[in-house]
């Protein structure tokens, strides 16, 4: 079933990414579980987009469906204009390495990896060196004089924004961020969000961000809230009645 | 009671989730255990059949050897000791063994064989197995010859067909297939041929200074106990140089052979046990790390630190016993090799039978390893904080300092490792010499692992990102890369030390290697058969070289003591074996210069210089001999040559290159003073062509019939066979090392399991493709086993070197190719496992890592 819905909604360019009826179940003690239950929507390239839902809500599911990181166990997504079905593994691998970045709640830094290198992995992976982009990103997260250091010498805080630098070395399409505050205090977590927003401005990257906090979610600018893996609601998004905090004390 | 079952119950509960952890731990023992049951059991069973097959061993109750006819005084002993059995009258039998040359006339080929003549009724005990079947007994009556199998494939004849010796010419009756007593391998040597006692003359082959051994086998009427007439007739007939043995006394002496045989390598087992152990220690490190949230949980709820140890403690030591029971089974099966690896060596045959006591020390050995080298480890559990909880401890932050108690228990696990090494090596100074041994070795992998992770650390080689993640890995967080180098770095230098110690043993023996040596060496030359064979060896474009004199000759006395007298006090078989050296027959040579195999070590040789005519003849004694005789520079040795005195004074002390195949002698006398003595003489030429040197050999052997032939490259062929047969057991055992080493990287490859998986699927999420991702994983095994290859060769290279130059006196060569071989095994194997091991990462889609937040 196609129908580009989302262009006569819209009005805008084709999107980045679309989901189309988007339906996850597991099995689960002899039986099917429904994680996700017919999502559709379409992001336009350059937006900032929050899934907001509680525990258990399908929001992480969703993020692994549009990044490609599982299959669907119906409907169909297309991520910068590739539909994801069709693509094999290591295909979807490709597109990941050269259009997406992710940001995870606990960092995922390579422990045997230097902090340089670890920004560096995405270029690596497509066979460039980046060493002078990895050193200026990581100037651009406020930690120039640490790319030596690893990732155990480092505070949650600063992984993160090292996370984020190997994020965005690759000048990724869409970049995911599943709960990237989950693990830091009030102030690290400021930072980090002030720093993700200023990058999808100054990138034109497309950010999807997963998270149960409301106020974060209203740093976005369009909201979409699932409840027990379905679409409840989709919206522009309410900003925070509070400054945020400088990005980079 | 309560607390027991508490204990119990929870460690089974416990144990469920741990169960692969505590299987590779019960792997890591087991391969040590199978080891150890496999040689010890096999050793007990050998031990058994020698002490069932004793008397079949000698062939008689009691029997009497010399290196020279016997004496009349000599005679008329072993007469008074046949007559003094009693009636019913004792039964002889009468052997003599020479070597000579065989050959069948109208084919091609010929075999330097070890001819015995024997009279009828030896054995007296076992039988002679032969095809076809029961030729044994009528050898006397066809007055035929029963050889060795191998000498007809030599010379390409067949039983029916008449073999040649010296003067006379025997048809082939049989094969032997079994002889009691006597080592398969022997035959590689020279192959055995039998004949009647009675045409031993018709050969003619006995002639002035031919090396004939003489023996009469006994066989005492019922009731007359052989070591009470050894014990009587021994001394006096030491004196005349006639050796006495017994049953029981040949018994001991293959039961102290054979054990330590089998104590040596129950010591290169043991080592496989020694590693399994390294791997039990690291797994139960990695283990107790993993364990420490439910450790504290446990204390948080009331659980005392030494219930909370006994619970892994009961983990440890079931891992011990299903580890120990594992490999006493395996062991028992791997008991049923041993004969095909060992049987050439050994005097009896074998049958499978595995032995109780060894398979119950087995499993003793299994929970032992278990629990020694778990121990430390596991004591850690002991200082867990229920605070932990809320608090956790810094990652990579400063490990407490040891306390006492872990010392106290350090100290008590070293030395039940000592011990166990004294029990396995029967004594204690082999069994101290072998620990430390082992301490050193394993300190210094340690050491060299560690040096060379913490260098790439440091220094990381320009290489492109697949290998430099690959290496990055080898310090990730519960990284085992210093264990997998110790396990697998053992076990290669084991082996490692074993091919270069072989290589270099054989390279000097190998023709070609031995450039314009003689490859040919003729024996027994009478001196009016010189010219005949000097003619003999032009007409086939052989090179003559110079005649070397023998000399046979016995010592009468040293420094004023007569070797009778010495020889006469012997009481026991053991002393009279230590005695060989004043009983044996000399072949002395005489000569100006000294030969490029020996040098002088002390004293003067006399080069050229004339010797007066006055006074004891100047000679010049081997170093070795010299110490069993007990002489020095200076010392008086007189010698009985063929019942002529000749007196001598030692004027120096020479060190011998026997492995050179050249004419060396113990004793080298001055041209002159011996010119005159009955002699024969060895002659030495080489012929680069095969086919030259065996048309050379036929054409001495039909002319020049006593004259015996040695073909250099046969003999070196046959050491060749016998020492590749030792090392390939030695390696069989070796290869345990490897195998328990195998077990280890497969225990590590599984403990740092988990975060091989969060990163193979991180990289993954990030764009990694499978085949980067395999790439990855191979590069992290192939830089781990290259990095045990290194240490291990490297050291490997050290002890070699130092065993060739100093323990065996060699020149030290680097044998390329089975050293590259062996390399690229172990590095091929560690890739194998490791990639073998990581099938989860590929297995897990990425959306897991999302999962694990």
């Amino acid at each position: 079933m196609m129908r580009e819905r989302g262009d006569e909604r819209t009005g805008r360019l084709e999107p980045i990414l679309r989901c189309e009826s988007l339906s996850k179940t597991y099995p689960s003690g002899g039986r099917e579980i429904t994680v996700l239950d017919g999502i559709t929507f379409d992001l336009e390239a350059g937006g900032f987009l929050a899934l907001l839902g509680p525990s258990g809500s399908g929001k992480t599911t969703l993020l692994g469906l549009l990044a490609g990181l599982d299959q669907p166990t119906a409907g169909r997504v297309v991520l910068d204009g590739q539909e994801l079905g069709p693509l094999s593994e290591d295909e979807r691998a490709r597109l990941r390495r050269d259009r997406v970045g992710f940001v995870f709640q606990s960092f995922h830094l390579i422990p045997t990896l230097t902090a340089r290198e670890n920004v560096e992995v995405p270029l690596e992976l497509r066979g460039e060196s980046g060493r002078e982009r990895a050193e200026a990103l990581l100037a651009r997260v406020g930690l120039g004089d640490r790319g030596h250091h690893y990732p155990a010498q480092l505070s949650g805080g600063e992984q993160q924004r090292v996370a984020l630098a190997r994020a965005f070395v690759h000048r990724p399409r869409v970049l995911f961020a599943d709960e990237p505050t989950g693990n830091l205090d009030a102030a690290n977590g400021a930072i980090v969000i002030g720093l993700m927003t200023e990058l999808n401005r100054e990138l034109g990257t497309t950010l999807v961000l997963v998270t149960h906090d409301q106020e974060l979610a209203g740093r976005s600018r369009r909201v979409i809230r699932l409840s027990h893996g379905a679409l409840v609601s989709d919206a522009a998004a309410v900003p925070p009645k509070t400054a945020p905090v400088a990005a980079l004390s | 009671m309560k607390a027991a079952r508490f204990v119990l119950g929870l460690a089974m509960r416990e144990g469920r989730a741990s169960a692969p952890r505590l299987a590779a731990l019960a792997g890591a023992v087991a391969v040590g255990v199978a080891a150890l049951v496999a040689i010890n059991s096999f050793t007990d069973r050998l031990l058994a059949e020698v002490r069932q097959q004793a008397r079949a061993l000698l062939g008689a109750d009691l029997a009497a050897s010399s290196n020279a006819s016997y004496s009349p005084r000599a005679e008329t002993l072993l007469e008074d000791l046949r007559s003094s059995g009693g009636r019913p009258a004792v039964e002889t039998a009468r052997v003599q063994s020479l070597a000579a040359m065989a050959y069948v006339p109208g084919r091609g080929g010929t075999r330097l064989v070890q001819l015995s003549a024997v009279e009828p009724g030896y054995p007296f005990f076992g039988s002679v197995e032969t095809e076809p079947a029961s030729m044994w007994t009528r050898l006397g009556h066809l007055g035929g010859a029963i050889v060795d199998a191998s000498l007809l494939v030599s010379l390409q004849a067949k039983v029916g067909d008449t073999v040649k010796l010296g003067e006379a010419r025997f048809p082939i009756l049989a094969t032997v297939v079994n002889m009691p007593g006597d080592v398969a391998l022997r035959a590689t040597l020279g192959p055995r041929v039998f004949v009647p006692a009675d045409r031993l003359e018709a050969t003619g082959l006995v002639v002035a200074g031919s090396r004939v051994r003489y023996e009469t086998f006994f066989r005492l009427p019922p009731g007359v106990d052989p070591q009470r007439l050894a014990d009587r007739f021994r001394g006096p007939l030491q004196a005349e140089r006639v050796t006495l043995r017994t049953v029981s006394e040949d018994q001991r002496r293959l039961n102290e052979t054979l054990g330590r045989l089998g104590r040596y390598l129950g010591l290169v087992a043991l080592l496989a046990l020694l590693l399994g152990g390294i791997g039990v220690a690291s797994g139960v490190h990695v283990f107790v790390k993993r364990k420490m949230e439910t450790v504290a949980v446990l204390r948080c709820l009331g659980a005392d630190a030494r219930q909370v140890l006994a619970v892994y403690l009961v983990q440890v030591m079931a891992a011990g016993l299903l580890g120990g029971v594992l490999g006493a089974a395996g062991g028992a099966a791997i008991q049923g090799l041993l004969p095909w690896l060992l049987g050439d060596l050994l005097p009896v045959r074998v049958s499978y039978a595995p032995s109780p006591s060894a398979l119950a020390a087995g499993v003793g050995f299994g929970l032992w390893v278990a629990l020694a080298f778990a121990a430390i480890p596991l004591f850690a559990i002991r200082r867990v904080a229920p605070l932990r909880l809320l608090r956790r401890p810094v990652e990579g932050g400063r490990a407490p300092r040891r306390d006492p108690g872990t010392l106290v228990l350090a100290a008590l696990v070293a030395s039940s490792i000592v011990l166990v090494s004294i029990f396995e090596a029967g004594a204690v100074r082999p069994g101290l010499g072998f620990s430390g041994g082992i301490a050193t070795a394993l300190v210094v992998l340690w050491l060299a692992a560690l040096g060379l992770a913490r260098v790439l650390r440091r220094f990381p080689p320009r290489l492109p990102y697949l290998w430099r993640q690959g290496l990055a890995n080898l310090h990730r967080p519960a990284n085992q890369t210093v264990t997998v180098v110790l396990a697998l770095g053992f076990g290669t230098f084991l082996l490692a030390t074993l091919i270069l110690v072989q290589h270099n043993l054989l390279r000097d023996l190998r023709p070609g290697a031995a450039g314009e040596r003689p490859n040919l060496v003729f024996f027994d030359v009478q001196p009016d058969q010189r010219d005949a064979l000097a003619a003999l060896l032009r007409s086939h474009g052989a090179p003559l070289g110079d005649a070397v004199p023998v000399v046979p000759m016995r010592i009468a006395s040293i420094k004023g003591r007569a070797a009778r007298e010495i020889l006469g006090a012997s009481r026991s078989a053991e002393e009279a074996r230590g005695l060989w050296a004043f009983r044996r027959e000399y072949r002395s040579s005489y000569r100006g210069r000294t030969a490029p195999s020996e040098r002088v070590v002390e004293g003067r040789f006399w080069n050229d210089e004339g010797v007066s005519g006055e006074g004891p003849v100047p000679v010049s004694m081997e170093r070795g001999v010299a110490r069993e005789l007990g002489v020095g520079l200076g010392d008086a040795i007189e010698w009985d040559v063929q019942g002529v005195t000749v007196p001598s004074r030692v004027a120096s002390l020479r060190e011998v290159e026997w492995a050179r195949f050249e004419p060396n002698f113990f004793a080298v006398f001055p041209d002159g003073p011996l010119d005159a003595a009955p002699q024969t003489f060895v002659s030495l030429t080489r012929l680069e062509d095969v086919g030259g040197r065996a048309r050379l050999q036929r054409a001495v052997v039909e002319a020049l019939p006593n004259v015996s032939t040695v073909d250099v490259s046969e003999v070196q062929r046959s050491i060749e066979g016998i020492l590749d047969r030792v090392a390939s057991a030695i390696r069989f055992m070796a290869l345990f090392s490897l195998g328990a080493g195998a077990v280890v990287l497969a225990g590590a490859v599984a403990a740092s399991r988990l975060e091989r998986v969060r990163e193979g699927v991180l990289l993954r999420t990030l764009g990694a493709t499978r085949r980067q991702v395999v790439r990855i994983l191979a590069a992290e095994y192939a830089a781990l086993g290259l990095l045990a290859v290194t240490v291990a060769l490297g050291l490997a290279v050290g002890a070699g070197f130092a065993l060739t130059r100093f323990v065996f006196d060699a020149p030290f060569a680097l044998p390329w190719s089975p050293l590259g071989g062996l390399a690229g095994a172990v590095v091929a194997l560690t890739v194998g496992l490791g990639l073998a091991g990581s099938r989860p990462v590929f297995r897990r889609t990425p959306i897991e890592l999302l999962r694990t937040e």
